[in-house]
């Protein structure tokens, strides 16, 4: 496997992303319960996860295709805590849709995030199809589709991964294995144990990882993507992790899932344990660490000011972009 | 000029539009080496290559799918769908994700995709190889459901479609690949979509139709003609967008509207031109709006005289006709 540099600039980093996405996704259910954000989408716990899978990527140059989970994945990828505001709150300025999808529905053409609708599994075609032109068109791109385990009873997972090995693409696909798709358990969505056990029938490796652990999830994601760039095709990962809320804020997690096992899981909080890691092994102080808190606290408050002071859409525009203009 | 028969006009179009722009690609189940089933495509792999004609996988979803991420990311996909018929474990990706992509993104992204597929029947193709499953898309905003009625029209109108920043529909008749033939120039020329063409100008009734039926309302109007009743024939080319203006100015011409689609008669695109010129034309007509269409039955069946009951023929459109002229 090839040595991946982790540098004590790149831990710092990916911290850094993983503690704002939770700031961010902290301050949007407040709103939430203020009643001044409609619905919330988190991405709390699979943080590590994310960001550490497009860390390992060339970002911005890269595609990723995330899914509604993905708030994480989509700010170490680029959009700032003001544009995923704008969106939450349905702006004229949210750079994913212009206010008209409901939040979590990314999409950003300048960051090389595609586009996404809601029904699951969509999105892993669209990732074959992005390494396709890259295979023709040879840009040296990679492109990742991060899907929950829920979605891999969808034919469109399987057709994805199949058309990705046989052409050989550059595609990486993500599962993030949280257990649950809303309230069903990942047994009664499929009798086997491992999603990455699905690789083996299209003939790719598939990879088991333990999704609360960032370093260990950046390092099979570049081993994934040097793969794909040598053109020897696809992998599936499976990122094994837990979501510490509901599927949404409209959920209630206590109809299908004890607090014990809530509080089990906690134990092994992404963020935290990180956190803690950086400090035990000397790559932040404690006063940097502080700082560093500080400035995404600001960030966030910036972020929900901005946001909640720009202009609601122009109902004069409920007919633009149906064709191109 | 070459005369050419339909289906040669298409592939002959699909050479020129794959040798004008490397970003183009075609892919589909049995494209490449084959061909195609209809052969189509016959020879384009050999000139082009396997990166740019390809056989994929036999999943509908994944050709759709896979087409949109390649145009996103810089390509001009051709994907091709067997039979319409088999196009609907697609629809999602067609309906949900390229109709709105560029309005979901506020205009961040376009798809410029055209979806080629043979549909119609008259071919014993029965309930799964003869289906009309164009208004389905014709329903949905962001779409574009083109359908040439000649050899001529095929060609400006791929070439069209090709150019198009949108997903476009170019939907083929089956019937009409080998027994339509007419004169196709040389040079790229482009049929813009949206335009309707009036085939053959009359005064007594207008035949509002497309695809196949435009040939059989021409033979219809001959026929006619010759028992003193002057049709006037206008090729619709493409159901989404409609040519609301072409539509009107017949209606307002002759009064009397016959509209021959081989689709299901309800909800079909005949009730929906019969709304505009009830809505814009009323009082310029001297009868009712008449439907010729497909009868509400699912498909169409295997046996040739059930298959033939469920066609429409220069006969039935003939007969339709005189009886709205008599009105």
């Amino acid at each position: 496997m090839a040595k991946a540099k982790l540098t004590p600039e790149l831990l710092k980093e990916i911290y850094y992303y993983m503690a704002l996405s939770r700031a961010v996704d902290d301050r949007m259910w407040i709103l939430n319960r203020q009643g001044r954000a409609p619905v919330v989408y988190s991405s709390n716990g699979h943080e590590a996860t994310q960001v550490g899978a497009v860390m390992a990527l060339n970002r911005g140059e890269d595609w990723i295709v995330p899914y509604y989970r993905d708030l994480a994945m989509v700010i170490a990828y680029g959009e700032t805590p003001r544009e995923i505001m704008l969106h939450l709150l349905g702006r004229a300025a949210d750079p994913n849709s212009g206010g008209r999808q409901m939040p979590a529905h990314w999409g950003l053409k300048r960051r090389h995030i595609m586009t996404t609708g809601s029904v699951v599994a969509t999105q892993d075609v669209h990732a074959a199809g992005l390494a396709l032109a890259s295979k023709v068109l040879k840009d040296g791109r990679v492109s990742l589709a991060s899907f929950g385990e829920g979605s891999t009873s969808q034919g469109e997972f399987h057709e994805a991964l199949n058309f990705a090995s046989v052409h050989k693409l550059p595609v990486i696909f993500l599962n993030e294995n949280n257990g649950y798709a809303i309230s069903v358990p990942a047994r009664k969505q499929m009798a086997i144990m491992d999603v990455a056990a699905r690789a083996q029938g299209y003939g790719i490796p598939g990879v088991i990882v333990d999704g609360n652990d960032p370093i260990k999830v950046y390092e099979v994601t570049q081993e994934a993507a040097e793969r794909a760039r040598r053109g020897e095709g696809p992998t599936l990962i499976e990122a094994k992790t837990y979501r510490f809320v509901p599927h949404s804020s409209d959920d209630d997690d206590r109809a299908y899932r004890s607090r014990e096992e809530v509080a089990e899981w906690k134990k092994r909080d992404p963020v935290m344990t990180f956190e803690k890691r950086l400090i035990d092994e000397k790559v932040m102080t404690e006063d940097e660490l502080k700082a560093m808190q500080q400035r995404i606290k600001n960030e966030v408050n910036d972020a929900t000011d901005f946001a909640e002071k720009a202009p609601l859409p122009d109902p004069n525009t409920l007919g633009r972009y149906v064709y191109a203009e | 000029m070459a005369v050419m028969s339909y289906l040669e006009a298409i592939r002959e179009t699909l050479r020129q539009e794959l040798r004008r722009d490397s970003r183009i690609i075609i892919y589909g189940e049995d494209v490449g080496v084959r061909g195609g089933v209809f052969r189509v495509t016959e020879g384009l792999q050999k000139e082009f290559g396997e990166d740019r004609v390809m056989d994929s996988p036999l999943a509908e979803a994944a050709i759709i799918g896979t087409a949109i991420g390649a145009a996103v990311n810089g390509l001009r996909p051709i994907p091709e769908i067997q039979f319409a018929d088999f196009i609907f474990p697609a629809i999602n990706q067609i309906v949900q994700e390229a109709a709105r992509i560029r309005y979901r993104s506020n205009g961040d992204f376009g798809v410029p995709l055209v979806i080629r597929a043979p549909f119609g029947g008259g071919v014993h193709g029965a309930l799964y190889h003869s289906q009309s499953v164009e208004v389905f898309f014709a329903h949905v905003p962001g779409l574009k459901v083109v359908i040439p009625g000649t050899p001529y029209d095929a060609k400006g109108l791929l070439a069209a479609a090709v150019e198009d920043e949108d997903p476009v529909l170019y939907f083929e008749h089956k019937a009409a690949y080998r027994s339509l033939k007419g004169e196709v120039p040389e040079e790229r020329y482009l049929i813009p979509i949206g335009k309707a063409d009036l085939k053959r100008s009359g005064k007594d009734i207008s035949i509002i139709t497309y695809g196949l039926m435009v040939n059989y309302a021409l033979k219809a109007a001959e026929a006619l003609e010759k028992e003193g009743i002057s049709a006037e024939i206008l090729d619709l080319r493409s159901i989404r967008p409609l040519d609301v203006q072409m539509i009107l100015e017949t209606a307002k011409k002759t009064g009397k509207v016959l509209i021959v689609h081989e689709d299901n008669l309800t909800g079909g695109i005949g009730g929906e031109i019969s709304a505009l010129i009830a809505e814009h034309a009323l009082f310029d007509l001297d009868a009712p709006i008449r439907r010729l269409a497909g009868p509400d039955v699912p498909a169409m069946p295997y046996s040739p005289p059930l298959e033939h009951a469920f066609m429409i023929t220069s006969d039935k459109i003939t007969e339709a006709a005189r009886d709205l002229a008599k009105f």
